[in-house]
């Protein structure tokens, strides 16, 4: 090995001099120095001596085998296709089951809730902070009732469906779980993710109701509580995905990922669940961005970093436990309003990515989403982008296929060593303890400040003109923007109200109340809140009720501003 | 010596920040005062900070779809507790469909920054824009 | 709005007429004086407390649990916070009002009429901003405003010059491991009539603590020892203010050590008033603001009239002779 990589490197040396010296002065375009979108430096070639540090065996090998690189199932694509679930929800659960029932008949596989921002913060419909905002950005739910709604006419034996829902996550998983009950699926056959990652939250999403401990608390509740009551149902996805929209690098986005996936297997073990139980119910949830190559490194990175972290740190000992599983969705943050069609392109390369990243799950975003939620038309070639991948293209045939490309694996092994330093720098300020690492890292806005000065950068880059965005910095056009837009209806709020009324007054509220009583005890007591959380949720106990008793014990948390 | 002084304002539950915070600091380099108001503000806070700040924009970012009402709610609370805004500008900034750009204008918004807009544009439009409402208005 | 409707909306606390007002005084409009000199006899009122402190040890937060705490104990109270603007753009990040929150959510301070939040950028240098500050608190005085906290990166020799309007000046500091205590170096010690130890939780704060301490009482002998020699005056007010600085320690974000604080800034206002030092020192203070205000318009008119003189070719020192000549001479 090392005499031929002697031999290589005296070749690309000749190559460099002899070949491409003379070209370089001849060189047309304006940058000089190339980068990935997380600013590594990108040589013009790579050859075998750029991976000659890097041991196929040891850290390539096969796909369903430690180190998982490869993909975390030996065949792939090829036994399974990913689950084609968009990302969808408005109005009243009405309104959204039509869009589910459209979506499955065209093809999708796995349903994905958008609830609107009163519920995600945990407010009902009618509380004067929700006034305007019902069933805007999502659906709106209050009660079991909606949820009964929601899901009129799917089975959930035969549907997995994935929640975006972070404080009020137990109250939602709950309520799924007395759907199944009602229609009388098997507890094991329940499928499906809350997100119910709160870390980024803090980090960068900023739905945040409870403090980070507390927050922290009902999350290993959730655990204890969903891996004997729903042992198919992934408890968790935690995000790279919001990290990534609020401006982050790729390189930040993993490593605050997988730090804050170590901090909650931290403390999941610190509670005395059994690792190898609950890492099965665990998931991830990733960004498709613009940068091709950077982000199939980063997804190849991501499962070999937590395959090592769950064998060797935590010492897991069954291999499904080393697994990284996760979901994709492409980056709505590179949609522009201006020539919208340019978005399915942009769509496509990002989804090619997620693909050939080996991702469980993807969300192609819709064209018109930088105006509003999807239309009709829009979702539909959303979709089919997915499909045509699948079914066209031919990428879906062969495992990693771009396995053994000098570039991509020297990628994914630099942005793996990148993402290293970052979760060590964290560790070091939790003195040892990724938790203690992560809750210090909310405290004194660390993880806000880095991912602040990226955003920063990107955008001056952009004013400046060295990073080009069709269509907007770029090959503008004067055009006519008003395209067919979803619409929501502006009854929703009134018929919301009314439905929540209605099963206020209709509900046994003795039992509701008692419910909620015994939430509050759990809470002072330091017991796990979910059975009391269920109880409540049957009862029809709204969801700004049980979160307003948390409100109450906990207390609630303005996030300090870093600009 | 006078400054342009700006009001960056996140009204409703809406959490994206994004957008908010990377236009403050570049405001801030282009010579404005700027005050930002955090996350999660109701109508009432941003217009009190608007009057007791005595700003001369009033940028609001929204990106939950609830701009409607929330944002001709901020300017009836303004006008109700004592500001002007015929004399300040007020701008939305956020993914604000086409539909929406009437009621918004008629409501008393000046200018409409959909997603991607340069900072720039921004920035020239409050330079020229402030001084030719305040013309308009002193007569 | 003209100079009338201003100093009668201020005196009867309409918000938008002292907002508008103060934004008179930052811009050096030729009315904000007029405004001033009617409102003046309606000033002395308030409390005036200054809030300094490096970046990060949590003024703002401070800032936000007093006024909360004030408000508790049924005081108005109005907030002047002053950032430090680039001296490269002129711009400014005003961020202090974001840190404005009560506990409470239905207490919202942002909505309670009893208080008034004000952000200033320093606008450089020579923007006076010491002076426009001490004007923007008599606006707030006279307005009603019974506590008045002025709040201040320390850093540097414009900043102290701020805080000279304050009646009571408290010192925020933070915990820290060295021997090399930072704050050592901002020339802000003097100043301080209370020291804070903020997020006293964290490693250092003893240290911190034990340094201060140590500071002060070295301050007290140095007093003694100039008693001997020449600062008498200066000796004899200190001593009549019988006052010992305190060194508290607060967790400010968990609201922990604020009612001391409190308490220790009404009993300073206390022992001011009653030893007749309050008065004593505002007087002063309206004394150098008049003699600065007089020279600044001699200044003006003097560069107007000598302007001719100004130009000539000469040494600074004989021209200065030439031109206080001239002056004395009218």
């Amino acid at each position: 090995m090392g005499e031929l990589t002697e031999k290589i490197n005296e070749k690309r040396r000749e190559w460099e001099k002899e070949c491409l010296e003379p070209w370089l002065s001849k060189s047309e375009r304006e940058i000089k120095k190339f980068e990935t979108l997380s600013g590594i430096e990108i040589a013009d070639i790579y050859d075998p001596s750029d991976i000659a540090h890097i041991d196929f065996l040891r850290d390539i090998g096969y796909p369903g085998q430690f180190p998982f690189t490869r993909g975390v199932y030996p065949t792939m694509y090829r036994g399974r296709l990913w689950t084609m679930r968009l990302f969808s929800g408005f109005g009243t659960a009405e309104d959204t089951n039509r869009r589910w029932k459209m979506l499955l008949e065209e093809g999708e596989t796995g349903l994905s809730t958008a609830f609107d921002f009163p519920t995600l913060m945990g407010l009902d419909s009618d509380d004067p902070l929700a006034d305007g905002e019902v069933g805007k950005c999502g659906v709106a739910v209050d009660t079991l009732k909606d949820f009964e709604i929601l899901f009129d006419g799917i089975p959930l034996d035969k549907v997995s469906t994935s929640f975006t829902i972070n404080p009020p996550a137990g109250i939602i998983l709950a309520m799924y779980t007395a759907i199944g009950d009602m229609q009388g699926v098997p507890r094991d056959k329940i499928r499906g993710t809350i997100q119910n990652d709160m870390f980024k939250e803090f980090h960068a999403q900023n739905t945040i109701v409870l403090p980070p401990e507390p927050s922290l608390k009902i999350i290993v509740d959730i655990f204890e509580w969903g891996v004997k009551n729903v042992p198919k149902f992934n408890l968790i996805s935690i995000s790279g995905y919001h990290i990534r929209e609020a401006g982050s690098t790729a390189v930040q986005e993993l490593a605050f990922t997988i730090a804050d996936g170590m901090a909650y297997v931290e403390a999941a073990i610190e509670r005395g669940i059994d690792i190898d139980k609950l890492a099965p119910q665990l998931s991830f949830f990733f960004n498709a961005h613009n940068d091709f190559f950077e982000e199939i490194a980063k997804f190849r990175a991501a499962r070999r970093m937590w395959a090592k972290i769950m064998k060797d740190i935590y010492g897991a000992k069954d291999p499904r436990s080393w697994w990284m599983k996760f979901h994709v969705q492409t980056a709505g943050c590179t949609l522009t309003a201006q020539q919208p069609l340019n978005n399915i392109v942009r769509v496509t390369i990002q989804a090619l990515a997620a693909v050939l990243g080996g991702c469980q799950s993807l969300h192609t975003n819709s064209f018109d989403e930088a105006w509003a939620l999807p239309s009709e038309e829009a979702v539909r070639v959303a979709l089919r982008t997915q499909q045509i991948i699948a079914y066209e293209s031919g990428v879906a045939n062969v495992v990693d296929p771009l396995a053994g490309s000098y570039y991509v694996e020297w990628l994914t092994d630099k942005i793996e060593r990148l993402a290293w330093k970052y979760i060590e720098k964290i560790r070091e300020m939790g003195n040892g303890s990724m938790v203690k690492g992560v809750l210090k890292g909310i405290e004194n806005g660390f993880f806000v400040r880095e991912i602040s000065d990226s955003a920063a950068r990107y955008q001056k880059e952009i004013e400046e003109g060295s990073r080009i965005i069709v269509g907007v910095n770029k090959f503008k056009i004067e055009e006519d923007l008003r395209i067919p837009l979803l619409k929501v209806d502006p009854e929703v709020q009134r018929r919301q109200i009314e439905r929540l009324r209605k099963v206020k007054a209709e509900r046994d509220n003795k039992a509701v109340k008692e419910n909620l009583e015994w939430i509050r005890s759990c809470c002072e007591n330091n017991e796990n809140v979910m059975p009391a959380v269920f109880e409540a949720v049957k009862s029809y106990a709204t969801i700004g009720e049980i979160m307003g008793v948390f409100k109450q014990v906990y207390g609630t948390y303005r996030k300090p501003i870093i600009i | 010596m006078e400054k342009i002084r700006v009001l960056i304002a996140k009204v409703g539950l809406d959490g994206h920040d994004r957008g908010a915070k990377v236009l403050a600091r570049f405001l801030r380099d282009a010579g404005f005062e700027v005050i930002y108001t955090g996350l999660h503000r109701t109508p009432q806070e941003v217009a009190r900070a608007a009057v007791d700040e005595d700003v001369d924009v009033v940028g609001i970012s929204i990106l939950s779809g609830a701009h409607i009402p929330l944002v001709p709610r901020v300017i009836q609370y303004i006008r109700e507790y004592g500001g002007n805004p015929d004399e300040i500008l007020i701008l939305v900034g956020g993914t604000i469909p086409h539909d929406d750009f009437p009621k918004l204008k008629e409501a008393g918004v000046d200018g409409i920054f959909i997603p991607g807009t340069p900072i720039s544009e921004i920035i020239r439009f409050i330079k020229e824009e402030l001084p030719k409402k305040r013309m308009g208005k002193s007569k | 709005m003209n100079v009338e409707e201003l100093v009668e909306g201020i005196l009867s606390k309409k918000r938008r007429f002292l907002a508008r007002a103060i934004t008179l005084v930052e811009n050096e409009h030729p009315e904000s004086k007029e405004v001033l000199r009617r409102i003046y006899p309606r000033t002395g009122n308030a409390h005036v407390i200054g809030i300094t402190g490096f970046p990060g040890v949590g003024k703002s937060t401070i800032v936000s649990k007093l006024t909360e705490e004030f408000r508790k104990r049924g005081k108005s109270v109005g907030i002047v916070a002053v950032d430090p603007s680039s001296p490269f753009t002129g711009g400014a990040l005003l961020g202090d009002r974001l840190r404005l929150e009560g506990a409470d959510v239905n207490k919202n301070l942002w909505l309670d009429e009893n208080v008034f939040f004000r952000s200033m950028g320093s606008r450089g240098r020579l923007g006076g901003i010491a002076k426009k500050t001490g004007d923007v608190v008599k606006l707030l005085d006279a307005a009603g405003y019974e506590k008045i906290l002025v709040e201040t990166v320390g850093a540097g020799q414009s900043e102290v010059g701020i805080l000279e309007v304050a009646d009571t000046v408290v010192v925020i500091l933070m915990p820290e491991t060295g021997d090399d205590i930072q704050v050592n170096k901002a020339g802000i010690l003097e100043i301080g009539d209370i020291f804070v130890i903020n997020k006293a939780d964290l490693e250092g704060a003893e240290n911190v603590e034990r340094w201060l301490k140590y500071m002060l009482s070295l301050d007290e002998e140095t007093v003694m020892e100039l008693s001997k020699l020449s600062h008498a005056d200066e000796v004899k007010l200190m001593q009549k203010l019988k006052w010992k600085k305190p060194v508290l320690k607060t967790i400010a974000d968990r609201g922990i050590g604020i009612k001391e604080l409190a308490n220790e800034i009404e009993r300073h206002y206390e022992v001011l008033k009653k030893n007749g030092i309050l008065q004593e020192k505002r007087r002063e203070k309206a004394k150098l603001s008049a003699l600065e205000l007089a020279i600044e318009e001699i200044r003006a008119e003097i560069a107007k009239r000598y302007k001719d003189l100004l130009d000539r070719e000469m040494d600074p020192y004989t021209l200065a002779d030439r031109i206080v000549k001239e002056v004395l001479k009218c």
